[in-house]
This record gives structure tokens, C-alpha cells and sequence, in this order.
């Protein structure tokens, strides 16, 4: 166990667990942050999405002690208000089903178009295809992004 | 106008006693940690009236509904809460819409399953808001002076035209709450439908898009503990020993624990292969899972441990004679059989499956001497209230149950052992926990969908007419064939037979059970025939439901071939189904099951020797569709669910072990292989609504096949389909 001290969504927690604990369970169990999901715990499956210095990372398999000196924005704290234009994109059409995967979806959408800002199909399919939705919202996930696209471009 | 008796489950209309306070009543205290919106604060009324278990009226006309069901995704929270409000007559902007906890005093059918919530919740969820809107009317009328007939409702404002006097519900609620359940109240025309049959949002969107507690695994409380379980990792074992001495010393653990499952009373939902657990208590997730991975378990086999090879060979045997009984027969089949000119015989399979919801198994429970509470993610509440009763030996009364929404349903969470699992710890550790299953625990747990394999057979006459059909299936715990459904009624001479494969394996409901592989196997071989007899798959299908129609063989035959025909037309003319086009490959199928129709074309280009779904046209018959958006989301999801199993999934057995356990070994459908395209239309017929969670998966796998076919000349009879290698290597 050690003490960290770190910044999410810009405010500062600490926390005391072991260093190989990672980020997600930080998040869940220790900060009170729960929109960032447990889907696999193997970083095959995206729902556990969540950027450090801006570039979409899984939670699950990275552990604090490579994460406490960075800048973490979770899903909490991806808009002050809910209005990132993916997570109004996301509104717009109606996405969710279930909404387990959604969270981690728009985390991962949000790096790609950072990176991005215009991306074409198969941009989209490759930057996604490590999210997965059981429930199979992929076709409406890529209208939201390409919504989200142009609103930002 | 249609009138409509309140007989039905009045319990639900006797009248709780007016809510008095501000701000809303929430059944569970687990969402105090939101923090609610200006917004959400300036809307909410000093007082709420309980007009009925469906809803309360504010003083302001602000309307909470009640959504009873368990919501999987499916968005029941959101269309049954429609229907309400739509007799109701209020503006949908001015609902609130609250989860219900299990209440069997109050609500009926408080589960999520088989696509029923809105067909069995139509006539009740009408008559609520109905009833509740009539009350309003006299309460105004008995305030006004004046006969009720006079008044009219539009938008939440009760309007008096003769006076021009007008009110808001609010500003009577409270009188209306006071009044007795009239007998009979008018329900609207579907014409007058303002809400109905328009499209709304998910009323939980903002909520999950912005990360905000909703789902068991969310579930937060004061002084809750973790816990998790091992159980045997394979099928067929019992805990010989257990050394749990490094585990317990671990950081943050609190104790290890032996717990057995089984009931002294067991309802259907208790499918369960593994009653006996060791469970790892302690204050952190991470924490725990170390812990349990220091636990040192000795496993022995106790029945059986069986391998997918032992499966498959079972499963040939099965086929290769007759049972003892016939579950369906009309008229001569040896004969036909015998006499045909030609005859067609094909055999299909498939694996077991996992569901693999997104969230994990999980449960939230605090049972203390004299009460407990329990709250999750759970399909079956009344039935998890009758087990948790009986191996807790407390009575239900002392049993509160909460739903929370659910990363996915699937059918996985009608067997609520993990319910009774957290129950059965809490109680043990007298703490309240927080019960997690890994993915691992999760897909090793069981209640699969099951293996199958079927044996089709056609007979065909020297004009190609259809005379003799012959299906015989095996599949663990029971044959996937529904011996009264299509292409049943339509064919002289029918046989169906079924076999039962036993096993140690557990499997249950997974999204249209039998369906989801039976209606790959019948609209394969259809296709087949179809080609054999040199007719388009189409016509020829429309053919037999012609048949079906005008001169039906036997009595019990579970479709309207009207219908069921109707579907097909639909898709045909929307996909323009005979227009060619070079390098792509068209299939067609049609199902029926839980009461909706669904015909689909599939579109499919070859790249680098892999099909790709360019699109997929889709025809449904759900009658009356509450939700448009939401139901298109539905038939989508099952569409994308549908193809990605048929394609890529599979799970095996090696010495009752599971052989895959995350995802890595086991392959579900990703963004890259989803249909570039989906479009769907409804048949606008009036009639009153059935289902949509599952009618559009079945399907699609046959259409996806035969598009395939078209594009490789060959056929494929095994799914997961990427297992073909020689055909899609």
C-alpha cells in the first residue's frame, strides 16, 4: 500500500492502495467514480475507456503507479455539463441500450477525434474496433461519431 | 373509444395515502449521490399526490412514472412509461420516470423476458393511465360543479369549454388522489395517439452518457463490503479441500467463507451448476481478487467431466435413430419420402454460447436479523424473493428487492443465483456486500445457450412441389424444433422428431431460446430446396404460406401465414430484392417467434475472401409500435447480436473445463464487422403490440448464410461460421 496523489477531472484525490492496483478499481472503489466500467479486466473489451493526458487508455490494465503523474479525465469529467458534442451526438441519436459499453465508447470516440477531427469509415471501424457493444449499437455509435465530427469540425 | 374494466389487478389502483413533502420518493437511497441539476430542482413541487402504483401527480403537473419492469436495454423504461402517460394525456417533457422496486401487491409480471413486457403490459399500463386520468376529471367536475361528460383533457389541462374554465392536473391532484377507482374508463382511439407511436429517448440517455451510477456494479453504500467466489473450474467437480491461510492474511481481506446455494424450495430460475462456493470477503475489489487468487482449492470430480468431442459424437448418435415418439405427424411421410423424385437432407449445427453481458454477474445485498435488502441487476425479482425467502428462512414480507438497470440481459440474468450467492454471504458475514463476479467466473458460470444439431430432410415430386418434410433435432437439454411452426401447415406430409441430450452442463434461455438456431437451420435448408425445385427463395417461400392459407394440414400450426407471408413481401419490395447487382450476394429468411414477424435480405461483398455485410433490409410485424426509435434500436442490436454469434462465436469443453473465458479466446462481433447499413420498415396494421427484444436475431444468420452461398457456392452447416475454414479460411 502507498499513498498517491492524483488529478482527475481536475481535482485532486488521494488515495492509499497498492501500486500495482489499477486505475480502474482506483476509480471505482477508492474516488468514487463509477462511470468507468469493469467489462473484462484484460483491455479487450474498451468499457473501462479513459484518457491520461488526453489519449484513451484501459483502465484495467494500467496500473496506478504508471498513471498518478498524469492528467486523467474519465467520463465524469469529459464535459462540465454533459455537452461534449459526443455525448450530445450520443443524445441525438438515441445510442444506448444497454449503456454499460457507452461510457467507455465516447472516452475512446473522444481520443480519436482529437487525433482526428475528420475521420473517414474505416478510421472510425479501426479506432472502435477495440470497444465492444454486446448489445450492437456499432452502426448508430458511427453516426454519433460522424455527428460529433462535423459539429466539431 | 374503447371502455375498459378496472378489474384487472386493482390492488394496483387502491390509493396510497398522499405523499406529502418536497422532492421525489425513491424506493432506494443508492442514487443520494447524485446530485441533482438546477434544473431538476426548480421543476420539483412542493407535494406529490399517489394517484395509483403507476404514477403521482405534483402539485405543479410535474407526472412520476413508474416503470415496473426490469430494464435490460430493451427500453421498457422508457415505452412502457409511454403507454401510461399517453392515457394519462400529459406532455412527455413533463414525466419523471422512476424504476419500480419488485412490488407483486402492486404490478404484475415484473420481469424481463421472452419479448412480453410491452404485449402483457399494454391493456394494464393503459388502464393505469386511464384510470388515473379519469379520476382527475371527476375530482375537477365535483370541484366545478359540473357533469364529468362535459369536460375534455388535452396536455395535463382539464378543460371545461361550455365555462372556458381550465386547470391543470396539479392543482387537482390532491382531490383526485381522495377519490374512489371508477369501474370502467374510456381508453383512447390509436388515432388520437400523442405519444404512442412517435419516438423518444431513452429516458436514462444523459445519465449514461455522462457516467453516472446506474448499474449494480455502481451499487455504492456505507460500511459495504466486496465479495467474490470461486467456483470449480470445470463441470462435474466438488471442493475436495480448501487451504485459505495465505488468502486470509492478504491486505484488506476480512474472511473466507464456505457457502452452499441450494434452497430447501427452488423455483425454475435457480439453474445453478455450481451450489458450492468459497467466497472472498474484503474491502476492495482489487484486494479481493488477489485474495481469491490465492485461495488453494482442491476440486475432485464429483459426476462427469465432459468434452466438446464426447458432445458432438452424442450428438451424431442422437441423429442416427429415431426416438421412441413423434412430436409432430401429418399425413404419410415414409411414403412421400419413399415416392419423391427428389430428396434434399442436410444437417446443421451449432455450439454452446455464453451470453456474456457486458456487466458481469453481480448483486448488492444487507441482510440483517430481521430484515434484508437486495438490489441488482436481476430479469426475475418475484422468483429471487421466493428463494432468498426460503434459504434465508425469512419471510418475502422482510425481503425488499431493488432493480437496478442492467448491462445487458440476454436471459443470462433470469437465474439469479448471484442474488441468492450475495443473500447467502451477507448473512454469513453480517456486513452488507457487494457481490462481483469476474468475466472469467461470469463465462465459466454456465446456463449456455446450448449445442444443437438437426437433421432436415425434403422430399420433392417430379414438379418440384414439396410433398414431404422430415426434421429430427437432438441439443442439450432438449431439441431446438418447434414442431408446430413453419413450414408446418403448409406440407402434406410432415414429421418432426426430438432428442434430448443430457449433461452435467447447465444452459438456459439466451436471446429466442431454440429459435436462435432452429430458424438458421429452417431457412437454410428452405433455401436449398428452393433451389433444388429451381423456384427463387422468395416465391417459393410464399408459395407454402399460400398453402398454409388456403388449405391448412393439421390443426395446431403457430403462425398467421398472412402475416408471416406479409413480411416477406415487404422485404422483397423495399430491398428490391430481384434487382442484380455485380459482386453483391443477396440471402433471404423470415422467422416467427414471440409473436412478431421478421423477414430480412442480407447484402453481402466479398473482401480478401471475408463476407462483409454492406446491408441488411429488414421487414417487421410487431402491430402497433410504441417506440419507433427505440424499436429500431432493438431490431438492430439483434440483427448486429444475430450475425455476430453466427459468425464468430463458439464455446467448448475439454474435461468439463471451458475452454474459452474471456475475450480473448472467445470472439464477439466488433465494430469493424457490423453491417455498413440497416434499414427496417413496420407493417402498419393497428393490431395491439407484441415484442422486439428478440424476433429480429433469428433470422439473420440464415440470411447472412445464404447470402454467403451466393457469394462462394458454397453452403455453410456449422456455425460459428468462420470455423468453415475451406469456405471462409
Amino acid at each position: 500500500m502507498a499513498i498517491f496523489n492524483l488529478t482527475i477531472n481536475g481535482k485532486k484525490h488521494q488515495v492509499d492502495v497498492a501500486p500495482e492496483t489499477p486505475m480502474l478499481w482506483v476509480l471505482r472503489d477508492h474516488a468514487n467514480l463509477v462511470g468507468t466500467k469493469y467489462g473484462c479486466g484484460i483491455g479487450q473489451c474498451g468499457a473501462c475507456t479513459i484518457h491520461l493526458d488526453g489519449v484513451a487508455t484501459r483502465s484495467c490494465s494500467m496500473p496506478i503507479s504508471g498513471a498518478a503523474d498524469k492528467k486523467i479525465t474519465t467520463i465524469e469529467g469529459l464535459s462540465e455539463k454533459g455537452d461534449h458534442p459526443l455525448q450530445e451526438a450520443w443524445i441525438e441519436h438515441d445510442v444506448p441500450q444497454c449503456g454499460y459499453c457507452q461510457a467507455g465508447q465516447i472516452m475512446n470516440a473522444a481520443s480519436l477525434l482529437k487525433t482526428n477531427p475528420n475521420p473517414s469509415d474505416q478510421d472510425i471501424d479501426a479506432a472502435m474496433n477495440g470497444n465492444i457493444c454486446r448489445c450492437g449499437t456499432y452502426v448508430r455509435i458511427k453516426a454519433a461519431i460522424k455527428t460529433a465530427a462535423d459539429k466539431m469540425g | 373509444m374503447t371502455l375498459i374494466k378496472t378489474t384487472y389487478n386493482r390492488r394496483s389502483f387502491l390509493k396510497a395515502s398522499s405523499a406529502a413533502g418536497g422532492g421525489m420518493v425513491l424506493g432506494f437511497s443508492w442514487l443520494a449521490s447524485c446530485t441533482p441539476t438546477e434544473a431538476e430542482i426548480k421543476s420539483m413541487p412542493e407535494a406529490w399526490f399517489d394517484i395509483n402504483a403507476f404514477l403521482k401527480i405534483g402539485d405543479n403537473g410535474m407526472v412520476t412514472i413508474m416503470s415496473p419492469n426490469p430494464e435490460i436495454g430493451q427500453n421498457v423504461k422508457t415505452s412502457m412509461p409511454m403507454i401510461i402517460a399517453e392515457e394519462l394525456d400529459v406532455n412527455w417533457d413533463d414525466v419523471v420516470v422512476e424504476q419500480a422496486p419488485l412490488d407483486t401487491q402492486k404490478y404484475q409480471r415484473q420481469l424481463a423476458g421472452g419479448s412480453q413486457s410491452i404485449r402483457q403490459g399494454w391493456q394494464s399500463l393503459r388502464m393505469a393511465g386511464a384510470t388515473a386520468r379519469r379520476m382527475l376529471l371527476e375530482a375537477a367536475a365535483k370541484e366545478w360543479e359540473v357533469n364529468v361528460d362535459e369536460l375534455t383533457t388535452s396536455a395535463g389541462v382539464i378543460t371545461h369549454a361550455a365555462s372556458g374554465k381550465s386547470m391543470g392536473y396539479g392543482e387537482i391532484a390532491s382531490a383526485a388522489a381522495g377519490l374512489e377507482v371508477p369501474e370502467e374508463v374510456p381508453l383512447k382511439d390509436a388515432k388520437d395517439f400523442k405519444i404512442i407511436g412517435t419516438s423518444r429517448k431513452n429516458v436514462d440517455g444523459p445519465q449514461i452518457v455522462t457516467g453516472q451510477p446506474l448499474f449494480g456494479l455502481d451499487v455504492q453504500r456505507e460500511g459495504m463490503l466486496i465479495a467474490m467466489i470461486e467456483h470449480a473450474p470445470a463441470f462435474g467437480m466438488k471442493i475436495k479441500s480448501l487451504d485459505d491461510t495465505a488468502a486470509k492474511g492478504m491486505s484488506g481481506i476480512k474472511d473466507v467463507i464456505r457457502i452452499n446455494t441450494k434452497a430447501e424450495e427452488s423455483q425454475w430460475s435457480d439453474v445453478n451448476a455450481f451450489n458450492e462456493l468459497v467466497a472472498v470477503v474484503g474491502n476492495s475489489t482489487w484486494e479481493v481478487l488477489q485474495a481469491k487468487k490465492a485461495l488453494k482449492i482442491e476440486w475432485e470430480m464429483d459426476t462427469a467431466l465432459e468434452s466438446t468431442a464426447g458432445h458432438e459424437k452424442e450428438l451424431d448418435n442422437l441423429l442416427s435413430k429415431a426416438p421412441k415418439e413423434t412430436a409432430r405427424k401429418d399425413g404419410d411421410p415414409d411414403a412421400a419420402f419413399r415416392n419423391a423424385a427428389k430428396v434434399i437432407e442436410k444437417t446443421y449445427t451449432a455450439p454452446f454460447l455464453a451470453h456474456n453481458t457486458m456487466e458481469p454477474m453481480n448483486f448488492f445485498a444487507d441482510v440483517q436479523a430481521d430484515k434484508a435488502e437486495l438490489l441488482g441487476p436481476i430479469q426475475t425479482p418475484e422468483f429471487l424473493s421466493k428463494t432468498v425467502s426460503s434459504i434465508l428462512g425469512m419471510p418475502e414480507e422482510k425481503i425488499a428487492i431493488g432493480m437496478t438497470r442492467m448491462g445487458g440481459g440476454f436471459g443470462r440474468r433470469l437465474y439469479g443465483h448471484f442474488g441468492v450467492e450475495a443473500a447467502v454471504i451477507s448473512q454469513k458475514v453480517q456486513a452488507p456486500i457487494k457481490l462481483v463476479y469476474t468475466r472469467e467466473d461470469d463465462m465459466t458460470q454456465g446456463t449456455y445457450r446450448p449445442d444443437y444439431k438437426v437433421l432436415y430432410r425434403a422430399a420433392l415430386d417430379a414438379d418440384n412441389n414439396l410433398i414431404g418434410f422430415h426434421i429430427r433435432g437432438a441439443g442439450t437439454n432438449g431439441s431446438p424444433i418447434f414442431a408446430n411452426r413453419y413450414p408446418a401447415g403448409a406440407v402434406e406430409n410432415y414429421l418432426v422428431e426430438n432428442h434430448n441430450k443430457a449433461s452435467n452442463i447447465s444452459t438456459g434461455a439466451w436471446r429466442a431460446p431454440r429459435s436462435n438456431f432452429i430458424a438458421y437451420a429452417e431457412q437454410s435448408f428452405l433455401d436449398e430446396v428452393a433451389e433444388a425445385a429451381g423456384k427463387d427463395p422468395i416465391e417459393f417461400r410464399l408459395e407454402l404460406f399460400d398453402k398454409a392459407e388456403k388449405n391448412p394440414i393439421g390443426e395446431k400450426n403457430d403462425y398467421d401465414a398472412a402475416r408471416y407471408a406479409g413480411v416477406l413481401k415487404l422485404v422483397k419490395e423495399k430491398s428490391n430484392w430481384d434487382k442484380e447487382t455485380p459482386g453483391v450476394y443477396r440471402g433471404v429468411s423470415a422467422y416467427f417467434c414471440h409473436n412478431s414477424y421478421v423477414a430480412q435480405v442480407v447484402d453481402v461483398v466479398m473482401k480478401d475472401n471475408q463476407p462483409k455485410v454492406q446491408k441488411v433490409w429488414c421487414a417487421v410485424d410487431c402491430g402497433i409500435v410504441v417506440n419507433p426509435g427505440a424499436a429500431l434500436n432493438q431490431i438492430e442490436g439483434g440483427i448486429v447480436d444475430g450475425i455476430g454469434h453466427a459468425m464468430y462465436s463458439a464455446l467448448s469443453f475439454k474435461d468439463g473445463q471451458p475452454e474459452q473465458n474471456n475475450f480473448h479466446t472467445y470472439r464477439l462481433i466488433r465494430h469493424a464487422e457490423a453491417p455498413a447499413a440497416i434499414e427496417t420498415h413496420f407493417v402498419d396494421n393497428g393490431i395491439d403490440p407484441t415484442g422486439l427484444g428478440e424476433p429480429s436475431l433469428p433470422p439473420i444468420a440464415a440470411a447472412l448464410a445464404n447470402a454467403i452461398a451466393k457469394a462462394t457456392g458454397e453452403r455453410l452447416y456449422q456455425q460459428p461460421f468462420t470455423g468453415n475454414k475451406e469456405i471462409l479460411g
